[in-house]
């Protein structure tokens, strides 16, 4: 019984560490929305960051409820692996509209010709250079 | 047979995550069955035709690998995120491809927009290049190597292309 209550005490501890750097990471993801230079670039705080942050947090739920009802709860698992199948499709298909209505880009942008030929989406054999 | 059941293992796939979602009983179990069946008569022919994963233990390797890469990217974005926009370099990479199947190349656009500080954001009309904003771009070629050594030689080899 003790073995069992010792098992509950550390999970706490973990389930609150997941939960606290999952919060911490979502922050960053939110924050990073707001201050990163330009919509690109922004792209990137949601897509990743968060996408951490939110796994960190299910599996601290999965974590958690595992051991209080004592059965594997799966849930949490199968919602993370949707989460990072349909984070990178949302970011391209925003970053495919922007590209096209040629979103003003943040100033030293590198190789900004590039986002040019993709927006006429040129490809690498037909370069005018 | 392909009529009635075109995708069995897409099927069986999804009862196991209807009832992973609902929780098991009969009535789920029944329901499960119903939309395993619906489901792939519906989607086969948008999938029909797309190259067949050929190594699935190295498609699990590459799932787990990337799970970790996803961990360690996430971690640099928030630390660039945190530091003043003044140090970011970001840029764009046009990535040539060396393949063409639309499933492996979409797993490879996913993949690089999940991982190392980067996003998918168009291919080329003639699918031979993938254009890449990169939030902090230090070596256009040295990133260019990352990805294919890391991501699409590996999907390559799953689905043999």
């Amino acid at each position: 019984m003790t073995s069992l209550n010792n098992l509950a005490v550390y999970s706490d501890y973990f389930v609150a560490a997941l939960l606290i750097g999952g919060a911490l990471f979502m922050l960053v993801g939110s924050w990073g929305l707001a201050k990163l230079p330009d919509f690109y670039t922004r792209l990137h705080a949601p897509t990743k960051a968060s996408t951490l942050g939110m796994g960190a947090t299910l599996l601290g739920s999965l974590v958690w409820f595992s051991v209080q009802e004592e059965s594997l709860h799966i849930h949490e698992l199968v919602i993370s692996i949707f989460l990072f199948l349909t984070a990178p499709v949302s970011a391209y298909m925003m970053g495919k509209a922007a590209i096209h209505r040629r979103r003003p880009m943040a100033e030293g942008t590198r190789n900004a010709e590039e986002a040019e030929r993709a927006a006429e989406r040129k490809g690498i054999n037909d370069r005018d250079d | 047979m392909k009529r009635l059941l075109p995708m069995p293992w897409h099927s069986v796939m999804l009862i196991a995550v209807w009832l992973l979602l609902n929780g098991f009983s009969y009535g789920q179990l029944v329901l499960a069955v119903i939309l395993a069946w619906l489901i792939p008569i519906l989607t086969y022919p948008y999938v029909r035709g797309h190259a067949p994963v050929k190594k699935p233990l190295a498609m699990m390797t590459y799932s787990l690998r990337l799970l970790y890469d996803i961990v360690v990217a996430n971690v640099d974005v928030a630390r660039r995120v945190v530091l003043p926009n003044r140090y970011l370099k970001p840029g764009w990479l046009a990535y040539p491809l060396s393949m063409t199947e639309p499933f492996p190349v979409t797993l490879l656009a996913s993949s690089v927009s999940l991982t190392p500080g980067t996003v998918s954001v168009e291919f080329s009309e003639d699918r031979t290049c993938l254009y890449i904003h990169v939030l902090h771009l230090e070596d256009e070629k040295e990133l260019q190597a990352f990805i294919f050594k890391r991501y699409e030689q590996p999907l390559k080899e799953i689905f043999g292309c």
